[in-house]
């Protein structure tokens, strides 16, 4: 009994002991001197090469925390205590956290690369005139499959997804809006409806989905398909291009009748206190050079026109990630919905879980 | 006791019980009066109830945490009994302990390394002839997996119990002429059962809102109350509807408390 006190007494010793040395060097490297930012991003969103270079460019240092998903981090912001300059929220959570009054405009004088975005990912409903956000990775929702299993080039509809041949062997990402949104899309609705007997149909449609549904799984998703764990997988551009990677037997494919385009954007909480480190920042991102450098790192599409014309050719052209202009013009954004009308596809959702 | 030692005694547990007990409860039965719009409303329990989506998955966490409590029992018993009569059974206890040093979501991954297509467990169906299976995503691997975890907090009460069971009683029964299983029906598991009960405790109710498993195992198809507190927490953050199921989960817990309670062992002392 002695030896264990003693061995958790000299565990606590050492956790303490090496927080505290990790707090005294962070102080010295920066945070004394007021020169930092503080960065609320996606966990693994950033390249850490691209990070160095700011702070050693400009002499800010840059405090990085993560969070794991839109909402929990709207719960953050919202409570307050926090002193985040600059966030990174989907375009759905652009509106609510606008509604909500916890942004702080951008000032576009201020702004040196504005003209290096394409226009397309520019001025989009859920922030007209980019008055509080600049886009930082854009991507869809599509389809991945294993050519081990799929005849390459023969699944390109959402439709096909329903056919008996591929029972069981199907995987979801577990997301109501999305895998709704699929299904809405299939019918040729709006993502965006609000009409309850159109989502109704909808759900009533996912459910005869349910025999070739294996699983309705997270993150996962990515070690499943690499693994060959199963031949097809609904999920996002980002999350495609990282089993892609892993695994040469994926395709991802983009239904060209339309799929959810989703934005990442870059946004100043109002408790933001450092202005000078945040334009800083955003303007150094805004950089061609950069942008694609951060872009090839981490494998999404880049809605800086300047930067997607520095990467190389196979990832310019290549229309897994970079669609073409049609399919482009069919894909639509997600709107923030009513909270009860959130609700209502979450029900919906649920109710397919437990029937499937 | 003296006025002093009473006070020393009982302020620093009164603020444990105060704020990591009661204020917690107490907090999230408020919530569970409050929709959406943050107005006071009892149509979250309407709701609850009249919804045949939330009742259905109530008795599908019923179902599902009396089938892990069952296996859970059944395998924990036979073996705190024969753990209990070896000659290291602190070292043995200690093994059967160690698991749960182990984080539940690092153990949840490597049973999806073992039963996925090309894991372990297929292979050896294959070697043996039986052709690969589709192990995850069932509800027979969920049940396993969520037994496999909950096996130590079972063990770990009936073998206290059979612990503190006096030997003598059962030489008493064996000199008397009972069976080696007369000994064990009428002596021994009679006076084992509150640690059962205990164990019952500590499984069931864990069980009754398991959400990681359900998605990292059973693929989602076992759906359980603890999916839908997550669901109303971290995405369409109702957190009224959330706290609402997480009251009936506390008073499935108190309903779960009386029954195991043993209301005669004040008279038998």
């Amino acid at each position: 009994m002695k030896r264990l006190i003693s061995l958790v007494a000299l565990l606590l010793l050492v956790c303490g002991g090496l927080a505290y040395a990790s707090t005294q060097l962070q102080k010295s490297s920066g945070a004394a001197s007021g020169k930092v930012l503080n960065l609320y991003n996606w966990g693994d969103y950033l390249d850490p090469a691209l990070l160095k270079k700011f702070q050693t460019e400009t002499g800010y240092h840059v405090n990085v925390e993560t969070f794991d998903s839109n909402e929990a981090m709207y719960t953050k912001l919202k409570q307050g205590g926090t002193h985040y300059d600059l966030a990174v929220p989907s375009e759905y959570m652009v509106s609510k956290l606008k509604a909500a009054h916890l942004l702080q405009p951008l000032d576009h004088s201020r702004l040196t690369g504005m003209q290096n975005y394409d226009s397309r990912f520019l001025n989009q409903s859920f922030d007209r005139g980019n008055r509080y956000s600049l886009p930082y990775f854009w991507g869809t929702l599509g389809i991945v499959y294993n050519d081990r299993f799929v005849k390459p080039g023969t699944l390109t509809h959402w439709s096909q997804l329903w056919s008996p041949k591929y029972r069981d062997q199907l995987m979801l990402i577990d997301s109501a809006r999305d895998i709704l949104g699929m299904a809405l899309v299939e019918q040729g609705h709006s993502m965006n409806t609000t009409n309850p007997q159109t989502l109704l149909a909808a759900t009533k449609r996912l459910d005869q989905l349910s025999p070739n549904v294996k699983a309705v799984v997270a993150d996962e998703i990515k070690m499943y398909m690499s693994q060959d764990e199963a031949a097809v997988a609904v999920d996002w551009s980002g999350e495609a291009a990282e089993m892609l990677a892993q695994n040469k037997h994926l395709h991802y494919v983009v239904p060209s009748e339309g799929s959810n385009l989703w934005f990442d954007n870059l946004v100043i909480p109002k408790t933001a206190q450092h202005y000078q480190a945040i334009y800083a920042f955003l303007n150094f991102m805004s950089r061609p050079q950069n942008a694609a450098q951060n872009a090839e790192y981490i494998g999404y599409a880049t809605p800086n026109a300047k930067a997607k014309a520095l990467l190389p050719a196979r990832v310019r052209n290549d229309r897994q990630f970079y669609p073409d202009d049609k399919t482009l013009r069919h894909l639509q954004v997600y709107r923030n919905l009513a909270p009860r009308v959130v609700q209502t596809y979450n029900d919906r959702y649920l109710e397919f879980k437990m029937h499937h | 006791m003296t006025k002093r030692n009473f006070w020393g005694y009982f302020v620093p547990y009164g603020l444990w019980l105060g704020l990591f007990v009661i204020a917690p409860v107490a907090l999230i039965v408020y919530q569970s009066f409050f929709n959406l719009d943050h107005q006071f409303t009892f149509a979250n329990y309407a709701d609850y109830f009249q919804s045949g989506v939330y009742l259905k998955m109530t008795l599908n966490s019923v179902w599902y945490a009396f089938l892990i409590t069952l296996f859970t029992g059944l395998i924990s018993y036979p073996t705190a009994y024969v753990l209990h009569q070896l000659k290291h059974r602190q070292l043995w206890l200690l093994l059967v302990i160690l698991p749960t040093w182990i984080n539940i979501l690092l153990k949840a991954y490597a049973f999806i390394g073992l039963f996925s297509q090309d894991g372990l467990a297929n292979t050896f169906l294959r070697f043996i002839g039986v052709g690969p299976h589709q192990l995850l995503f069932t509800n027979a691997s969920f049940i396993f997996v969520a037994t496999y975890i909950q096996i130590p907090f079972m063990i770990l009460p009936i073998y206290n119990a059979l612990d503190d069971l006096n030997p003598a009683l059962v030489n008493a029964s064996r000199d008397l002429g009972a069976t080696h299983w007369q000994t064990f029906r009428h002596v021994i598991f009679p006076l084992t059962l509150p640690g059962v009960k205990a164990g019952i405790q500590a499984v069931f109710i864990p069980s009754l809102s398991l959400f990681m498993l359900t998605r990292l195992i059973g693929g989602n198809k076992v759906i359980t109350l603890g999916t839908a507190i997550e669901e109303h927490f971290l995405t369409t953050m109702n957190w009224g509807m959330g706290s609402t199921i997480g009251v009936v989960l506390i008073v499935a817990m108190i309903i779960v408390m009386q029954l195991t309670t043993d209301h005669t062992k004040g008279a038998a002392k």
